[in-house]
């Protein structure tokens, strides 16, 4: 299952686990990234919470936790290389791994079809 | 700023929109801040060939002694400046300060020496604020023009001379700061040999008419892209140039702000102009016995760019207080981040160790020179 937010994140839910990124929208508006700071595993967060920094050569942005949930693994190859945030954004160029506290929470957010009027 | 006033456009606005350029609101004019190739493409770019920027926000003033000698529009303008305007040739321009009594900077400007007139380039948010200020100063003894008719642009990096030379020959005779007329296509400009990059360069004034025609066709060269504010930003700061409004203001002097190469020897203790200009006790006794802040380039230890507003502190715990960051950036040529700030002068020695708070963390910077790069000016 494919899920966004307003905030410009895609989740891809497989059973209660949910891989994390940012769209390609919001990657082509913050340019090229020179930084990308992670949750460690383990770190429980909450909806709305600030789950990850995200730095082009102009500004820092926030990338916020879609979910309530547990980080249970995070892309190490963004850190090292952010330019695979801006090169594949919805594939290598992923976030974090999220277990939900509750996996029906995601039933709230935006289909693919709602996300693309959103940011039309 | 007020947020509902109409942004102003440059002569240059269908120009930056037909290159798919991203706007944004800058000192009320709306300005590309990039183009499709992105700020690390475009300043990655400047440096290694040529950019062109549309810096005609800018405000240039033309200052006119009313007796038609020059030595009378420069004694005036030094009341205002602690530069030595007089001993500035013709053809010829220098940076200056307009400082207040307190001895902080009202703005930074360049001032070129055109032989019956000082030609003056003030920053975009100032410029309403300078001219007022020089009419309310110098108006006894000079005319005062704020140009509304001509565009500003500057063509920056190794290859701008070249580029240049195509249109006209003799740009490879100017050296680093002199200032010439010239015929573009037949398009009479005013062409100065710096820029706000580090690199060798030039800044070109153009009347509004004609600026479009003149930077489309430097933009046809293949070595030449358009770079926006946002290339333009991190440029200078690698340059350890200093922006006004973030690194210098009414609250920082010219000896702290590290500028007192800007303070030629004839306004100094001891000159033969000296003094004069507002602030000048305190700046001349800054300059005697200096100043309890200074300005230094700072380089992030790690990967986390370090912005303006952060925090410097001497222990990892953010207990002593050291000072504050006034730009920061990634630097694309340096290859990791960039920051200048001002520091306690105790801790102002190349090589000090400090720590920026970033998010709550406590990221080691080390004290280091302002510029990043090795600057290519032709001298």
């Amino acid at each position: 299952m494919l899920k966004f937010t307003e905030e410009h994140e895609w989740l891809k839910i497989e059973g209660d686990v949910a891989t994390v990124g940012i769209t390609a929208h919001a990657a082509e508006q913050l340019g090229d990234l020179v930084f990308v700071e992670l949750p460690e595993a383990g770190t429980s967060l909450d909806k709305g919470a600030t789950a990850a920094t995200v730095e082009s050569v102009k500004a820092a942005s926030d990338v916020y936790c879609p979910l309530d949930g547990e980080i249970v693994e995070s892309n190490q190859a963004i850190v090292d290389d952010p330019a695979l945030v801006n090169s594949d954004p919805q594939g290598a160029g992923w976030f974090f791994k999220l277990k939900l506290s509750d996996p029906s929470a995601a039933n709230g957010l935006l289909d693919e079809a709602a996300y693309k009027e959103l940011i039309a | 700023m007020d947020d509902h006033s109409p942004l102003k456009q440059t002569p240059l606005h269908a120009l930056h929109a037909s290159l798919g350029a991203r706007m944004v609101p800058f000192a009320g004019y709306d300005m590309p801040v990039q183009y499709p190739a992105g700020v690390m493409k475009e300043h990655l770019h400047t440096r290694a060939a040529a950019g062109l920027f549309d810096v005609s926000h800018m405000g240039q003033i033309i200052l006119r002694p009313r007796s038609g000698k020059i030595e009378d529009a420069a004694l005036a303008l030094e009341k205002l400046v602690p530069v030595d305007v007089l001993g500035l040739g013709e053809g010829r321009q220098r940076y200056g300060l307009f400082t207040n009594d307190q001895g902080g900077i009202l703005d930074d400007l360049m001032i070129a020496n055109r032989g019956d007139h000082l030609f003056l380039v003030v920053n975009a948010a100032c410029k309403d604020a300078d001219f007022a200020h020089l009419q309310a100063e110098l108006s006894a003894t000079c005319d005062l023009t704020l140009l509304d008719d001509r565009a500003l642009i500057a063509l920056q990096g190794p290859r701008a001379e070249c580029v240049l030379a195509e249109l006209w020959a003799d740009v490879a005779t100017m050296r680093f700061m002199d200032v010439a007329e010239a015929d573009l296509h037949d398009v009479p400009c005013v062409i100065s040999r710096s820029g706000y990059t580090g690199e060798d360069g030039f800044e070109i004034s153009i009347p509004a008419a004609s600026a479009q025609d003149v930077s489309r066709r430097l933009l046809e060269h293949p070595d030449v892209l358009p770079i926006g504010l946002g290339a333009r930003d991190s440029l200078r700061l690698e340059a350890g140039l200093c922006l006004y409004g973030n690194d210098i203001d009414t609250g920082t002097t010219p000896v702290e702000a590290a500028l007192e190469w800007a303070l030629q020897k004839a306004r100094r203790a001891g000159g033969a102009r000296e003094g004069g200009f507002p602030g000048a006790t305190i700046i001349l006794r800054q300059l005697a016995d200096g100043a309890g802040r200074r300005r230094v380039g700072l380089k992030p230890e790690g990967k986390a760019p370090v912005r303006g507003g952060a925090m410097l502190y001497t222990d990892a715990e953010g207990r002593a207080e050291a000072g504050v960051v006034t730009s920061g950036s990634f630097g694309p040529s340096a290859d990791h981040p960039v920051a200048m700030g001002y520091v306690d002068s105790a801790h102002s020695g190349n090589g000090t160790q400090l720590f920026a708070e970033v998010r709550g963390k406590y990221l080691p910077v080390a004290v280091c020179a302002l510029s990043f790069i090795t600057p290519t000016y032709k001298r």
